[in-house]
């Protein structure tokens, strides 16, 4: 996927060159509209990263900008229309809460393209896109299943939203590939990025005995608490070994970059049309940090199923899955479908220990 | 050698002076702070103060942040002349908003044109309601409303998100937490066509006005403004303290629950889990940069959306961060409650014998 | 289940000592007869720049000292404008709230994503290896020990020394303590500054041993329930700690409740604290002759000397 993405900008590049000479191109501008700060070394920090990518391989046609800390809501409208009269004509709109923002001001320019992260609703210029987490987080359960001594996970959840449930679920049957008594703890600390909260959680689950930390939250906080304890920990979207180099044993990483080049090269070719895209592994968009402070055979195991969902040979989600009321949700052999229950998802699967709000 | 001297009256010179100080001084340690960062001060200060004025869709985006600011500010205003320190305007906001937004989630086909003024006023119902409770205790329990109204903020902002994620979620949405999407008639109208400005801003424009006829010519106007200034002697005219706290707290609730009930029919069209950036805390500067005077936080709530907007524009056009609209409110206030004191006391000189020079 | 009782009550101490500090000094204040709303955002300032400090030079103690003095320096605003300025104390209060958020917010962009080495437990030997109460008492990082002495050290103080005694009595009645020849406004700044000095530890603890991170508004309402835990403990240092530790020890229950599996919906267990300390204030609030017994008759008015 990145080699036909190098080829393309090359082309581009070159071809761009050539016109360059009896046509001035005016720069294409992108615009990006963050929740929280590039710095959160988590989820805005990802997105950060793929506009940077856009920067490195399309600085010569493309300037990027971007707005930090937008709260979801009448603010963010303002925001994005803001993008939108200053002549941007691609705009990432990084939160599942812009949905309506985006597809308000979408109307209102019909010419620029939007592309909204994480959501469900999409117009002729606005496209989503999402990643399928869910692929690393069945990694980290086998893997967890594996270290894990006392057998008990900790999960610290942020909001009960698809994505959170889809990942505890993914995590959960990865653990039970390798063990079926895997008992994993959820706490919903209901904030997406607030470290002493976070700490708090893990604190609160290692206490309760869970010998393995893993997030679905954006600070290093709870990695950190854990390696306080030497307890082992995953990293949540960026590699975060440098927080905790005994106890992070891998982390999902986010790849927004080859998708946010690839959209901006469609952008310039004139080549854009809406869709829904939700990439995993296979296309790179999901990938896992390198795995350490594991014996290598885990390791090797690890990577042998990373590898398998990588090429579509094996999906998280194959049946035979039992919902927590002990009813077949997914019959053996088969796949769950990404419509409408894996986009939807709102149960657990059996043997999570908590439950959902109705 | 100089020294402080009480005046008699209040100086309503200064009275209107000091928020002119105030906002030329943050002006000018703004210009300071964007050079400590190596940024241009004139160009950002222009970004920050003046551009959003300077175009249609600017102004109307300043009336639509400022709708809600002025609307809290004026029932903070009110309540801290009396001397009650409604700090948990901002869990009013959300209580207003949440009853208010009650209809439009269970009756989300209707039709009828009595369904936005019903919300309305459940708005304010809902925002009194929250405030009852710091009420009720400090006149009965003598417990301090400072902490009840700011505790009872985060209650507020739990509920919602209770609501928004279980019993009040979308079923169509996919599971995300959210509510249906508001039916057209559970919507403010917008007043000009391509821009945000509605019928709610409106409201909020005419909402000083009307405080202001209440404060200067009626009984009870007047007699929030004695027991502000001179408790004792409100207490000998048979102005029961108990009943001005009532009548303070109840009407910042009704406000703000108003405000909120207001932002969700109008600019967000839903409910979801963050409905507020903030407005009631921010309300707190408004109150007291409009002086306490309701025309006067018309003024204030306008010149502070201006540095929301402008500090928007500021993170775009010149890479300036967020953090920096922050700092500016917080530092109007601090210059404006410095300037406070020319109101009450005046410098005089003082000769070397103690006589006056 | 002893190990998870010992193991919650150790997390619960963490959990109490950025209050335990910042209510420390804010009882010295209003002791005083000052009322300092600012807490929040003196909490802020002092853990923004105390990781500054640290992050800078490496040094973690330094980084504790550099969060106390910036919560003094914050605080001596404060003083100036109502001390000497006479404004109204609790507007200025909460203008401090605001300017310490944006201030830290500002100065903190720089160190989202970063991380120090934090202050680890210090490892006593054979007292800290005896059963049960090892760890409860030898066990804990030297922080919630600093946080305990000073809350003791301000108790002996306030009873039993000279100083703290005419500070009380500035707090009860200004105008009598200025009428004896005790420097009123000198003492009140004095009590103000040591109020910002521990707000300053308070936030620093949260961002150098509590987590060792930088983020936006960490102290999440710390400093407001610090205010809430000197009316709580009725203006004595006792009970501040007391008041602490359950306060700390709720939000750390709601937790473990959820961590257990009790069904409890998590939005309501996490609404808890609050809801606590609203009742708390109420049974508290209602003795009223106790109340004034201890609370300093002129707290929240300014002093002026020729009144």
């Amino acid at each position: 996927m990145r080699k036909t993405i190098r080829l393309a900008a090359l082309a581009l590049a070159s071809a761009m060159t050539l016109a360059a000479g009896t046509v001035s191109a005016d720069k294409l501008k992108v615009g990006f509209i963050y929740i929280g700060p590039p710095g959160d070394h988590g989820w805005t920090y990802a997105h950060d990263q793929g506009r940077l990518m856009i920067d490195n391989m399309l600085g010569d046609h493309v300037e990027t900008t971007f707005v930090e800390g937008v709260p979801e809501g009448p603010d963010a409208e303002r925001a994005i229309a803001k993008l939108a009269e200053t002549g941007h004509k691609l705009i990432f709109t990084t939160s599942f809460g812009y949905m309506e923002p985006t597809l308000k001001v979408a109307k209102r320019f019909p010419d620029v393209k939007f592309e909204h992260a994480t959501g469900y609703k999409q117009a002729d210029n606005v496209a989503t896109y999402s990643a399928r987490f869910y692929e690393g987080r069945y990694v980290q359960g086998q893997i967890a299943a594996k270290i894990s001594k006392s057998g008990i996970i900790g999960y610290i959840a942020s909001f009960p939203i698809p994505e959170v449930v889809r990942g505890i679920n993914a995590f959960m049957l990865g653990a039970q590939s390798i063990n079926p008594d895997m008992k994993v703890k959820v706490v919903w600390v209901y904030t997406w990025f607030d470290p002493p909260k976070e700490a708090d959680a893990a604190k609160v689950l290692m206490d309760q005995g869970a010998d393995i930390i893993t997030q679905h939250t954006d600070s290093t906080a709870a990695l950190q608490a854990a390696a306080e304890r030497g307890i082992y920990a995953f990293g949540q979207a960026s590699d975060m070994i440098q927080f905790a180099q005994d106890t992070q044993l891998t982390a999902i990483l986010d790849n927004w970059g080859p998708y946010y080049v690839k959209r901006t090269v469609d952008v310039l070719m004139g080549a854009w049309s809406s869709g829904d895209t939700w990439h995993g592994m296979g296309p790179g968009m999901v990938g896992m940090a390198p795995y350490t402070n594991m014996p290598s055979d885990i390791a090797m195991m690890a990577r042998a199923t990373a590898e398998s969902i990588r090429t579509g040979a094996f999906h998280p989600f194959t049946g035979p899955i039992y919902n927590q009321a002990g009813e077949l949700v997914v019959k053996a052999g088969e796949v769950a479908a990404d419509f409408p229950m894996l986009a939807t998802m709102n149960f657990y699967v059996q043997g999570v220990d908590d439950k959902l709000p109705e | 050698m100089l020294r402080l001297e009480a005046r008699a009256t209040q100086s309503a010179a200064a009275a209107w002076l000091s928020p002119l100080f105030a906002i030329t001084l943050t002006i000018l340690t703004g210009a300071i702070i964007f050079v400590l960062m190596g940024k241009a001060p004139g160009p950002a200060l222009y970004i920050y103060f003046i551009e959003p004025l300077t175009s249609g869709s600017g102004l109307s985006e300043v009336a639509v942040k400022a709708g809600p600011l002025v609307l809290i500010g004026v029932g903070l205003s009110l309540g801290f002349r009396a001397g009650v320190w409604n700090i948990g305007a901002e869990g009013q906001y959300i209580a207003g908003a949440l009853l208010g937004s009650a209809l439009p989630v269970y009756f989300y086909q209707s039709t009828s044109p009595l369904l936005l003024p019903a919300m309305l006023i459940l708005g304010m119902l809902g925002g009194m309601a929250w405030a009852s409770v710091p009420a009720l205790l400090k006149t009965r329990f003598n417990v301090n409303e400072i902490l009840v109204s700011l505790m009872l903020v985060y209650v507020a902002e739990l509920l919602l998100v209770h609501l928004v994620q279980g019993p009040w979620r979308n079923p169509q949405g996919w599971g995300f937490p959210g509510t249906r999407l508001f039916p057209d008639a559970a919507l403010l109208p917008v007043l000009v066509r391509g821009q945000r400005v509605h019928l709610g801003t409106l409201i909020a424009l005419l909402v000083p006005l009307l405080a202001w006829f209440v404060l200067a010519r009626s009984r009870f106007g007047f007699r929030i403004r004695v027991f502000g200034s001179a408790p004792a002697a409100a207490c000998h005219a048979g102005i029961r303290p108990t009943r001005m706290i009532w009548s303070a707290l109840l009407i910042g609730g009704a406000l703000a629950g108003l405000a909120g009930v207001i932002e969700a029919a109008s600019t967000i069209g839903q409910l979801m889990p963050k409905i507020s950036p903030g407005y009631g805390f921010t309300a707190i500067i408004v109150a007291f940069l409009g002086r306490l005077h309701p025309l006067g936080v018309l003024l204030a709530g306008i010149a502070i959306a201006v540095t929301y907007i402008g500090g928007e524009g500021a993170q775009i056009s010149a890479g300036l961060p967020k953090a920096v609209t922050g700092l500016f409110q917080g530092i109007i206030l601090f210059y404006l409650l410095a300037f406070d004191l020319l109101t009450r006391y005046r410098l005089v000189v003082i000769g070397r014998q103690g006589s006056r020079a | 289940m002893t190990e998870l009782i010992i193991a919650s009550i150790m997390t619960m101490m963490t959990a109490a000592t950025p209050l335990v500090f910042a209510a420390t000094g804010e009882l010295v204040c209003e002791k005083s007869g000052v009322l300092n709303l600012g807490v929040e955002g003196m909490m802020l300032i002092g853990a923004v720049f105390g990781f500054a400090a640290t992050a800078i030079t490496g040094n973690a103690v330094l980084g504790l000292a550099a969060g106390g003095a910036c919560g003094l320096a914050a605080a001596l605003i404060f003083a100036v404008l109502t001390l000497t300025l006479l404004s109204n104390q609790v507007a200025t209060g909460l203008a401090l709230t605001i300017f310490g958020t944006g201030l830290s917010a500002l100065v903190g962009l720089d160190y989202v994503g970063d991380t120090i080495d934090q202050i680890r437990r210090v490892h006593i030997p054979v007292l800290g290896d005896l059963p049960v109460v090892g760890r409860l008492l030898f066990g804990h990082d030297p922080l919630v020990y600093l946080g305990i002495a000073m809350l003791a050290l301000t108790g002996w103080f306030l009873a039993r020394t000279r100083w703290g005694m005419i500070l009380r009595a500035v707090g009860d009645s200004d105008i009598s303590a200025h009428a004896i020849g005790y420097p009123v406004i000198a003492i009140r700044y004095g009590a103000v500054a040591f109020g910002g000095a521990m707000a300053g530890l308070g936030g620093a603890y949260l961002s150098l041993v509590y987590t060792p991170l930088w983020a936006e508004n960490m102290t999440a309402g710390r400093g407001w329930i610090a205010l809430a835990l000197v009316v709580f403990a009725n203006w004595r240092p006792g009970r501040v700690l007391l008041g602490a530790v359950l306060f700390g020890g709720i939000t750390i229950l709601q937790l473990n409740a959820q961590a257990a599996g009790l069904g409890i919906p998590a939005a309501f267990m996490s609404m808890l604290p609050y809801i606590a300390t609203i009742v708390v204030l109420v049974f508290i609030s209602r003795d009223a002759i106790r109340i004034r017994l201890n609370a300093p008759a002129c707290l929240g008015r300014p002093f002026r000397a020729d009144r």
